[in-house]
């Protein structure tokens, strides 16, 4: 693209505006804004997408029926399955298991590894895949993990931190489940060998998190959750746990008597499918960022596309929270070749100011995530002083040197060397310049509905990590997702082995959950439009897609 | 028009490209790759990813996190009249005219199986796993070959001489992609070599924090059962009153 003249990363045109930046940065080194009150949160608030008028509807069928969802999760449960009735032979079974997880992130493969310490040997736990074993959004988590374990803190005021964050509609008995697990975690952490920032005398370092009144961020560098998935998923490989990629899970599988019973699992690349008979099954499979919720770009990964809430609605489990969506409020917004990934809140944590075209800083840069967002999108869209990329984007300003500014030189490349090298690829210096912002899609916030033990409301079946609703209410805050993940990955690897001890009779396999739910949708009216679970977003080009025709 | 639009309709107007798909006639630059060797017309300024997908294709493997995390979609290209074979990942490169393509869909490597607890912390215990790091030869292939920049022969010569934490440090960024391992003549796995001596590096070398060990005694202990009791019986107005009242440490 040589047409466009390029300076540092930025065409010549933002360097005037960057310039301004830079002026006032001295001014603001040692000022943020106040956070907001209640009644200000309120207001801004009106601006975040979830609450913003439209892209909501009822649910007009299932469990939760007459609840509303965003569109584009309606559509999902309002859709066919990809298989029908008849098609499938469930007499032949090809793996029996006691544990069935589903999905290989942070959640699914910490239940593998604490099944297998309940009891259950390695080749009796299956841990089946859509893609591979790790591809997740906790191998992206870069912020850190929460742990209330510094003298001042305890697990009660974390608790009060998640319950006003999540707009007290957590489930108090799951989120202390997540509170008081969470330094057992990081014990359990240390231990597997994972590299945790440290103090020179060994304390854990520990940073700020918006929303929080202590600081119990910990982190490895910015790629806590890559750290932490690849340690636990060495350890996972060591025990020689059954693990299948490539097997995305196309229907669950109930004994007759509404308990979950197994799945089919479908070969990504072959086209055939093999039946799971297992005692219990555990649901990981994340989110829904790839749904692109309202338009918005995601920081997820490409197979967040909400397969597992869809699958268990049918079987008919409850769902809650579904209405709220996390919004990222630091999304890049340029270059075009990165619009949408995560820029860590840690950012904001070591000094990193939101700013806007004039200069001026705008808001206090860690109110809670919905409230931070919702600040940017007022400031793009409503007063106006937001910076417009060469895409037509609007974002605001994130400065970074200020990090530098005032933690000292090299800050940037030691805390944060993944995104300095995402920037750096791309010819920008976020140590030297600021770089441009704009909410993303960053997080389902509720989800199947779990108990403190990770189980739903339908027998033998249990949710862990992102999929699962009740635990951050509203809301999630900052480090409470990687935790989420480990504690309740935890959780329902052991309460699904000891449910699994437990299961002596077992009925057929059986479809017929998913041929009860097809009778439903025709009910309502729904025409067979819509098939699902999509297992993956579609990026093509239009231009191809128009003369694409299937004859091999 | 534009001004009775709602916010929320300008914003996925903004993103539209991002979100479904290029449309041709937004497009003014253009550069030709050729994916497996077949020429592409794509939009210049995408990444080698997107530019894929804008030619048709739709990724089961070779895609991943999409944000430089997972090392899914490691690539290997050369560019028309350049001899170097070179290494990339596909969703953090742009793409460029005169490249040719191909992406590597799964790296063979064989990993070692051992109890982190029941290993001793010395250079004998990577030898013990991967006796092959003996047979490097030192050519630097692997460095070059690393998207992430790493100086991977660096840390494998540390490994040699049983410098964990060097180990440690200097492979932390890895995602473990695999490019090192195809690239090596000697035929070494790097990214599990360092893998295992990165937790080495973590159970032995660091203790367990003093304020970890107090307080997870404490929770064993149960100390705060009482502050559990009012919590969990507390209203929401009362719990909305507590919240308000915390304190914030200070910075």
């Amino acid at each position: 693209m040589a047409e466009i003249k390029f300076i540092r990363g930025y065409p010549e045109y933002m360097h005037e505006l960057i310039n301004i930046v830079n002026k006032t940065r001295m001014k603001r080194k040692d000022y943020d804004p106040p956070a907001m009150s209640k009644e200000e949160r309120e207001e801004v608030l009106k601006l975040h997408p979830d609450y913003a008028p439209g892209g909501k509807r009822k649910i007009s069928i299932g469990q939760n029926k007459g609840d509303r969802g965003p569109n584009e999760v309606v559509d999902l449960l309002e859709a066919y399955p990809l298989i029908e009735e008849g098609e499938i032979d469930l007499s032949k079974v090809d793996y029996d298991v006691d544990i069935l997880i589903i999905g290989g992130g942070l959640a699914g493969t910490s239940a593998a590894i604490w099944a297998n310490n309940q009891g259950l040997p390695p080749e009796k736990i299956l841990l089946t895949n859509k893609l591979r074993h790790g591809d997740a959004n906790s191998m992206m988590a870069e912020g850190g993990t929460q742990a209330a374990d510094r003298p001042n803190d305890s697990p009660l005021i974390h608790f009060l931190d998640a319950m006003g964050g999540g707009h007290f509609a957590n489930k108090p008995d799951v989120l202390k489940g997540l509170v008081e697990d969470a330094p057992l975690i990081m014990h359990w952490l240390s231990e597997l060998g994972a590299m945790i920032d440290r103090e020179e005398n060994g304390e854990f370092t520990e940073k700020w998190g918006g929303g929080t009144c202590r600081r119990r961020m910990h982190a490895c560098r910015d790629y806590t959750g890559l750290e932490e998935l690849r340690v636990i998923r060495d350890e996972f490989r060591d025990r020689k746990i059954s693990c299948l990629e490539y097997y995305p899970v196309i229907e669950l599988l109930t004994d007759g008597e509404g308990r979950a019973a197994g799945a089919v699992l479908w070969n990504f690349e072959t086209g055939d499918y093999k039946i799971v008979k297992a005692k219990a099954t555990i649901l990981a499979t994340g989110g829904f960022g790839r749904l692109h919720i309202r338009g918005f770009p995601t920081t997820n990964h490409y197979g967040a596309t909400c397969d597992g809430v869809v699958l268990a609605y049918r079987v008919g489990a409850k769902l809650r929270d579904v209405d709220t969506v996390q919004y990222h409020p630091t999304g890049a917004a340029f270059p075009p070749q990165i619009i949408g990934l995560l820029l860590t809140e840690k950012l904001r944590s070591m000094g990193a100011q939101p700013i806007n075209k004039d200069g001026e800083a705008f808001v206090f840069p860690l109110e809670p995530r919905d409230v931070e967002a919702s600040s940017f999108i007022r400031e793009c869209y409503i007063r106006e002083k937001g910076i417009l990329t060469p895409t037509g984007m609007r974002g605001v300003w994130l400065d970074t040197p200020l990090i530098e500014l005032k933690n000292g030189e090299g800050t940037i490349e030691n805390a944060f060397p993944g995104m300095n090298r995402m920037f750096k690829r791309f010819d920008i210096d976020m140590a030297k310049d600021p770089v441009l912002v704009f909410p993303t899609l960053h997080y389902q916030n509720g989800g199947v509905e779990t108990d403190p033990e990770g189980k739903t409301n339908i027998g033998g079946l249990f949710v862990a990590g992102e999929i699962s609703g009740g635990v951050h209410g509203k809301n999630r805050l900052m480090g409470n997702s990687t935790l989420d993940c480990m504690v309740f990955g935890r959780r329902s690897g052991i309460y699904a082995a000891e449910y699994a001890k437990t299961v002596k009779r077992r009925g057929k396999l059986s479809l017929e959950h998913m041929k009860k739910y097809v009778n439903m949708l025709k009910k309502a009216g729904i025409k067979p439009e819509r098939r699902a679970p999509i297992l993956l977003p579609e990026y093509r080009g239009k231009a191809v897609l128009a003369r694409m025709i299937d004859i091999f | 028009m534009k001004e009775k639009m709602s916010i929320m309709d300008r914003i996925a107007e903004s993103n539209k490209s991002v979100i479904t798909g290029i449309d041709e006639k937004d497009i003014e630059y253009w550069v030709t790759a050729y994916i497996m060797g077949k020429a592409y017309k794509v939009p210049a300024g995408l990444t080698i990813m997107q530019a894929m997908e804008f030619a048709g294709y739709r990724f089961v493997r070779s895609a991943g996190c999409r944000a430089g995390f997972c090392g899914a979609c490691a690539t290997v290209y050369r560019k028309a009249g350049d001899y170097k074979l070179q290494t990339a990942m596909a969703c953090q490169t742009r793409v460029e005219d005169g490249m040719f393509l191909v992406q590597i869909p799964f790296a063979p490597g064989d990993k070692a199986v051992y109890d982190i607890n029941k290993e001793e912390y010395n250079v004998g215990t990577l030898f013990k796993h991967y006796p092959e790091l003996a047979r490097c030869v030192s050519c630097n292939t692997c460095t070059k070959a690393c998207p992430q920049d790493l100086e991977v022969m660096d840390y494998i010569q540390d490994a040699i001489k049983g410098d964990f934490k060097a180990v440690a440090k200097e492979s932390f960024d890895c995602i473990q992609c695999g490019l090192c391992a195809i690239r090596c003549p000697a035929e070494l796995v790097q990214y599990h070599i360092a893998q295992l001596a990165r937790r080495m590096y973590g159970r032995y070398e660091c203790q367990e924090p003093e304020h970890l060990k107090i307080r997870l005694k404490e929770i064993e202990n149960g100390n705060y059962k009482e502050g559990w009791d009012k919590f969990l019986n507390a209203s929401i107005k009362k719990l909305e009153k507590l919240y308000a009242e915390r304190d914030r440490e200070s910075d």
